[in-house]
């Protein structure tokens, strides 16, 4: 390993990063664009679902019911019904996701506790409205019913820490990093080393004395301190506009952030040596990308998955770096009580730029 | 430590290379002296590259000996790399580097120190006219121009061989004798150099001079002896009508090759003097009168020559992928 040689790569690489400005513009735009997107539009948290109310009972209870319900936010209550099958047409024409319908015996089923008290019909064909509608069912009902006479709901109420709010961007933007990250790095590390091949540049390179390891590394650092950059973008964002806590150590962020991005540009150095073109190299970084996203727990709950994804998203990187950056920013976690997660990364990296470099070879053949 | 004294710079022996069932290289027997330019001629596809790119370590061999400066190649092609050229048949630097900059990059690449890269980037440039190009990108550069800056980087650390693969063919001629005055001038600094080109002119200007066909090595010598040398004679057939004649001509016995010059008709014939007047007389049986002269063989008479046995098509990739 010569310094000299591998500094002169760096250098050689942030020149021309300067000149690409498309990529230069992807390094600060994605994040950006990514943040505002992902932190307005996907909000799981659903509010303001079209809905219908079909009171059979028209009690006081009931129609307090209704008006503490609407005012929850979840439902809009856009049509009141007389007959349960109007129901059915209005959902099957979409016109409502979701609608409340209170028995006659409303008030006989509130004291016995035989049976629920009220009904939610869903649209099932909506993962998150179903979603919704299970959030709706824990709702206290008793709290609801404030002055309630006698009384007794066995609901389970929920106390929900680090995110009292329910708000969707404090969970989605530490996430976010690990996204925004994985989409950039790998391909940003895969397409630069294949360019080198593609364009020709190679040829000329190996029949020098420069070494597979520092070419590699000459490429991939850079990267690393424009990976560190876009962390700065999301966390800056994250904090201004979506108000995002950081409760743990900033130091700790970036010591994870570090990490997992060291794990990206490895992932991406061993894209590299699949992909012939850059377009290859494009593709496979998607191939890996997606999978990512999905099992990492950023999308789904990783609970929730049956166990061949789990037992592979555990492989995935991002899987322990959303643990890691949720930890650090909404539970005030350190590294060193996410060791474990670390670790994982590390031996992520080991074991991805071992069969890296075996692939690597100064030859054409 | 490999023996640097010698007189010869290249040595290979029974060199094979296949890439699957085509053979591009076939049993090449080499011997390169130094300080000397050598020529590979040949069609593409007859194995240059490969041959070239076998010689400084770049593919494997799939069987034969190299022995390069005398470091033995493949095994011990790390260390040879610090003493040869390598300029490929596309431009290689970098287009979105400047032209100072690209040269800069393989000044740390070859290990100069920063002062030394300084003094002699500044002589490159000097010496290939390109001081006045040194902020524009290369991509940006000329055809002529990026072969000049081509050589100034695969020189710049000053190799004791220089390997270049058609380093001119997408060369305008003016700027096709400007750089080969450049290699003579590296030529008598005491540089080897290794070339290949598809352009009889320069292979003509060559110390020495290999012709390649399908992998296999058809002639080795010096231009003008392989021209001298030459098995049967070059005649011009001076006529009215030489596509009539030649037309004639195809399909006669003992002629190897016939092509059109301007008003005459070169005729590649075996024997001596007793088969240039039987042409004569065919021509004159199918009304054509004509005068059939002996001529001086030329590089391309023997190149005719020597690629004509093989023409069982059996066409090898000129590159390696």
């Amino acid at each position: 390993m010569n310094l000299r040689r591998l500094f002169s790569i760096v250098i050689k690489e942030l020149r021309q990063l300067r000149r690409d400005r498309l990529t230069f513009a992807m390094i600060v735009g994605i994040p950006t664009m990514q943040l505002l997107v992902f932190g307005y539009a996907i909000n799981m948290d659903i509010r303001h679902l079209d809905a219908a109310v079909l009171d059979q009972a028209q009690t006081w209870q009931s129609r307090e019911l209704v008006v503490t319900l609407g005012q929850t936010g979840v439902m809009d209550f856009k049509y009141r019904l007389h007959a349960p099958q109007e129901i059915d047409t209005l959902l099957r024409e979409g016109r409502i996701s979701a609608a409340l319908v209170i028995p006659p015996d409303f008030e006989r089923r509130l004291i016995e506790q035989d049976r629920a008290a009220l009904q939610i019909v869903v649209d099932g064909s909506d993962q998150i409205v179903q979603q919704a509608a299970r959030q709706l069912a824990a709702l206290p009902l008793a709290s609801l019913l404030k002055p309630a006479p006698g009384v007794q709901v066995n609901n389970v109420e929920i106390v929900n820490f680090y995110n009292p709010e329910r708000r969707a961007p404090i969970n989605t933007v530490p996430g976010l990093i690990g996204v925004i990250l994985t989409m950039t790095m790998v391909l940003f590390t895969a397409m630069a080393i294949v360019r080198e091949r593609e364009r020709g540049n190679l040829e000329f390179l190996i029949a020098t004395p420069v070494s597979p390891a520092e070419l590699t590394l000459g490429k991939v650092l850079p990267f690393i301190g424009i990976g560190l950059l876009q962390v700065t973008v999301v966390l800056t964002l994250g904090v201004l506009i979506f108000k995002v806590p950081i409760n743990g150590s900033l130091l700790d962020v970036y010591g994870a952030a570090l990490a997992f991005i060291i794990a990206s540009l490895s992932l991406g150095v061993f894209l590299s040596t699949l992909a012939k073109t850059q377009f290859q190299a494009m593709q496979l970084a998607m191939f890996t990308f997606l999978p990512q996203i999905l099992l990492s727990g950023f999308m789904f709950p990783f609970a929730g998955m049956p166990w061949p994804a789990q037992w592979l998203a555990e492989i995935f990187p991002m899987t322990h770096f959303i643990r890691l950056i949720r930890g650090i920013m909404l539970r005030a976690a350190t590294l060193r009580d996410l060791w474990h997660e670390l670790a994982a990364l590390a031996a992520f990296c080991v074991v991805v730029l071992t069969i890296a470099v075996l692939r690597t070879r100064k030859r054409l053949d | 430590m490999p023996n640097t004294d010698t007189k010869t710079a290249i040595v290979a022996r029974g060199l094979t290379r296949r890439f699957g069932d085509v053979i591009a290289v076939d049993n090449l027997d080499l011997t390169v002296e130094r300080a000397q330019v050598y020529g590979f001629l040949g069609p593409n596809g007859s194995g240059k590259s490969t041959t070239i790119r076998m010689l400084c370590g770049l593919l494997l061999p799939s069987s034969g000996d190299i022995e390069v400066l005398g470091y033995k190649i493949p095994q011990q092609a790390e260390a040879l790399k610090r003493r040869i050229g390598y300029m490929t048949q596309k431009f290689s630097l970098y287009d979105d580097l400047t032209v100072f900059e690209n040269l800069d990059f393989v000044a740390a690449v070859h290990e100069l120190t920063r002062a030394n890269a300084r003094t002699r980037i500044a002589e490159l440039l000097k010496v290939y006219w390109l001081e006045e190009l040194r902020g524009q990108l290369a991509g940006t550069l000329s055809g002529g121009q990026k072969q000049r800056l081509g050589l100034a980087a695969a020189v710049l650390h000053k190799p004791e061989l220089l390997l270049l693969d058609e380093p001119t063919s997408a060369v305008d001629p003016q700027s096709r004798r400007e750089f080969w005055d450049s290699l003579f001038a590296l030529v008598d600094a005491g540089t080897t150099i290794l070339v290949s080109t598809h352009y009889m002119d320069e292979a003509e200007r060559c110390h020495r001079l290999a012709i390649l066909d399908h992998g296999r090595l058809v002639a080795d010598g010096a231009p003008r002896e392989l021209a001298q040398a030459l098995p049967g004679q070059a005649l011009l057939v001076e006529c009215d009508v030489p596509r009539g004649a030649q037309k004639v001509l195809t399909g006669f016995r003992g002629i190897t090759a016939m092509a059109q010059i301007g008003a005459s008709l070169r005729v590649l014939a075996d024997g001596g003097d007793a088969q240039r007047v039987r042409i004569a007389a065919h021509l004159r049986e199918a009304g054509i009168e004509a005068k059939v002269e002996p001529t001086t063989a030329n590089l391309e008479d023997v190149f005719v020559a020597a690629t004509r046995h093989s023409s069982v098509a059996t066409s090898a990739p000129e590159k390696a992928k």
